[in-house]
């Protein structure tokens, strides 16, 4: 049975970019969450829990999204665990892309000159209200380049729950594509829907690229706390 | 949790488990050698080429760069052969993967160039170097200098994005553990094991970019 590419297709194809989008908010609100805890655990006092936390950035970094995402999903039978293919996409998600807002925030963390860790100390401040209340505010402003960097990386990366079975953009343009046999019409247009999610983010992830470089420049590398070097890009799961 | 782990099913499959591995590193080895040649194409193009080109350029970074993987590869694998092109999926898979890649690396590549101070391009002129020789060896070889770590970073993700292509039934580990998974029925252990494979050939591969690119770039600033 072939059917006809219509506008009918294109509405579907359409209203499935929910699906995407919802899984991209799971994952960045939970990862970044998660990845604050990582971050904060990157700069604990205990050496143990700076091992634990970097070992952990180090596995999902090293393996792909996609073995992560089936261990989850088809992997989990042996703690008699089945989870349908939503809950096992936004689980990996959340757990992926939490390593990788850890690195982004531990990046911009120590980007921040160890003398304003000193200076808390010397007036009296714990490790969790230094972080809170002298470091974040002062790394916050160099983590927004990478992170929105990521948000963009996190938002295609969604494409690959597509093959559990997750019924989001990706695997509806496979569904309609194996229907009415367009595939340059489907998966041109489903590109199309990608990119208008993405190219906003991308450009305004360039755009504070840009002042912050213009304020380092102007400010110097010493002043206010403002770090010699900027955080490098990372580029997430893809 | 009555559940018994064996490897054993597993393990006794190592020689498809490591031909899986060794058409994952071929797959990205050569995809990464495409993918280095457009972007070095893509770069000088970005940066030296006439508007058009530099639009062109432009237009192809910002469309692979903000689309996923996986619908490039799906776009390539069924419509070529609409227009006439065949190609399986092992040859797909390296075509879209060199395609993503250049992109990405165009965009490294390009940071990289305009990192090279203007006078040291017109230094090379003064020295009487013609444009092709200014653009190798006093723009591109301190270009890809600068950027060989980010360079090695994007190779890396490479290596691991390649195991979507698993989607269009090409032939790598990913797939080969899928196949392990349906015959054994042991998930957890196949994907274990699948994922301390990738996470060693990372290791080992981005320990020897490392020492390829001391090598490479010997002298001092």
């Amino acid at each position: 049975m072939v059917r006809d590419f219509t506008f009918n297709e294109a509405y579907f194809l359409l209203i499935s970019a929910r699906w995407t989008v919802l899984l991209a908010l799971v994952a960045c609100v939970g990862g970044g969450l998660v990845g604050m805890v990582i971050a904060g655990l990157r700069v604990s006092p205990s050496s143990l829990l700076r091992r634990l936390s970097m070992g952990y950035v180090r596995f999902i970094e090293g393996t792909p999204i996609l073995i992560q995402l089936f261990m989850v999903y088809y992997g989990t039978a042996f703690i008699g665990l089945s989870p349908d293919p939503w809950s096992a996409a936004a689980f990996t998600f959340i757990f992926n892309s939490a390593a990788f807002f850890g690195e982004i925030f531990y990046g911009a963390i120590s980007a921040v000159p160890v003398g304003q860790w000193e200076v808390s100390r010397a007036l009296g401040l714990r490790f969790v209200p230094t972080l809170r209340l002298v470091i974040l505010p002062q790394a916050f402003r160099l983590m927004l380049p990478p992170t929105v960097g990521l948000i963009v990386q996190i938002i295609k990366g969604t494409s690959v729950a597509s093959l559990i079975g997750f019924t989001e953009l990706a695997r509806t343009a496979t569904l309609i594509n194996t229907v009415t046999f367009e595939p340059a019409l489907v998966f041109g247009l489903v590109a199309l829907i990608y990119f208008s999610l993405c190219w906003p983010l991308s450009l305004l992830g360039a755009a504070l690229e840009r002042r912050l470089q213009v304020q380092q420049r102007r400010s110097g590398p010493l002043s206010k706390g403002a770090p010699a070097q900027p955080v490098a890009a990372v580029a997430g799961p893809d | 949790m009555d559940y018994v782990f064996h490897f054993g099913p597993i393990l006794d499959r190592w020689p498809l488990l490591l031909w899986g591995l060794y058409r994952t590193l071929e797959l990205s080895i050569i995809s990464m050698v495409f993918g280095l040649v457009i972007g070095i194409a893509g770069a000088v193009a970005k940066v030296f080429g006439p508007r058009p080109v530099r639009a062109v350029a432009s237009a192809y970074v910002e469309i692979i760069r903000n689309t996923p993987l996986l619908i490039q590869l799906f776009f390539i694998y069924f419509t070529l052969p609409f227009v006439g092109l065949r190609l399986s999926s092992n040859v797909a898979a390296i075509v879209a993967l060199s395609i993503h890649l250049g992109a990405y690396v165009t965009e490294i590549i390009r940071a990289g160039i305009e990192s090279v101070p203007a006078g040291q391009i017109e230094a090379g002129k003064a020295l009487g170097l013609s444009g092709r020789q200014i653009i190798r060896f006093v723009v591109l070889t301190p270009a890809i200098r600068a950027v060989y770590p980010a360079l090695g970073a994007q190779f890396i993700l490479q290596l691991l994005g390649s195991s979507i292509v698993s989607a269009i039934a090409a032939e790598e580990l990913t797939a080969v553990a899928n196949n392990l998974a349906m015959q054994t029925f042991r998930n957890f252990e196949i994907y274990i094991v699948v994922a301390v494979m990738y996470f060693v050939a990372v290791q080992v591969f981005s320990a020897l970019f490392r020492w390829s690119g001391r090598k490479l770039f010997r002298w001092k600033v």
